[in-house]
């Protein structure tokens, strides 16, 4: 584990890549989550929705993405998340997560955060602040 | 059509940050780490004790709002963000309410589409703002017009 006060501008956290979208995933999440919403876990309720198929919660992927900061919690935390839904997580893709620190000011680290689906489309993208202790 | 319940808030909810369903959450993520469910692991941090996910107050209830109804169909979640003072703790109770913070409508791909932004605050037992998060919801005409009926 390497430490987040090295990082220099510009460098990047090692990237995630999730095993494929499943369904008993998104069920895990739904029953976790408490977001029972169907579309994200039936396929004829998405597909009454005019959906292609089931789409992941957007929350799924907004948390799956956190957890690039997790092992650092002996640094700091995690002050501020903002992100921005840009595209649908459908079965079977594969979403790589990612971060680059943006600056660095006193104790605060500003990362850009984004979730890439394979055909390298982004599907969440935002900003995390990072407070240093 | 959502513009007369800005301001609108909804009472208090007592949650309490539950060991069990933070593990599943952290599970649910794909973020099983130590820190949210191992109790040594928690004990030895510098918070002595478990911490939970940044997304966890997705979990969490936050009373009613009187008067607004929002359909569970129709919406897209647009934005999404989150504010801490410090991690959630294992164990704790947070007190949490939810208001409506603005409704505009702006000219879209499809059609006239809304924009309902709530913002949900975590408080701790002596009044004090943990968290606070704010959601974008977009809601198309057609939605609308159904609701309207």
């Amino acid at each position: 584990m390497s430490s987040l006060t090295q990082l220099q501008t510009g460098d990047s956290l090692k990237e995630i890549q999730l095993s494929p979208v499943s369904r008993i995933a998104l069920i895990k999440y739904a029953g976790a989550s408490g977001d029972f919403n169907p579309i994200h876990t039936i396929d004829e309720e998405a597909t009454k929705a005019s959906l292609p198929g089931i789409i992941a919660h957007g929350m799924w992927t907004m948390g799956n993405l956190a957890k690039l900061f997790t092992e650092y919690y002996e640094e700091g935390f995690v002050k501020d998340y903002s992100i921005r839904f840009k595209g649908m997580v459908f079965l079977n893709d594969v979403i790589t997560l990612k971060a680059s620190l943006k600056d660095k000011e006193d104790n605060q680290l500003r990362f850009d955060v984004q979730a890439v689906n394979q055909q390298g489309k982004d599907v969440i993208k935002g900003e995390v602040v990072y407070q240093l202790y | 059509m959502f513009k007369d319940q800005i301001g609108k808030r909804s009472n208090k909810v007592k949650n309490a940050v539950e060991r069990g369903a933070v593990k599943k959450f952290a599970e649910a993520i794909g973020d099983l780490h130590p820190i949210y469910f191992d109790e040594d692991a928690g004990r030895l941090s510098r918070y002595q004790k478990n911490i939970a996910p940044p997304t966890f107050p997705r979990v969490f209830e936050y009373g009613v709002i009187e008067g607004l109804h929002l359909p569970n169909i129709g919406l897209i979640h647009g934005e999404q963000s989150f504010h801490y003072e410090r991690p959630l703790f294992v164990g704790e109770e947070i007190y949490c309410y939810s208001q409506v913070k603005n409704y505009f409508e702006k000219k879209g791909n499809f059609g006239e589409m809304g924009f309902l932004v709530m913002e949900n605050c975590g408080e701790d037992s002596e009044g004090n703002v943990i968290f606070t998060s704010s959601s974008t919801v977009v809601i198309s005409e057609a939605v609308r017009k159904v609701l309207a009926k």
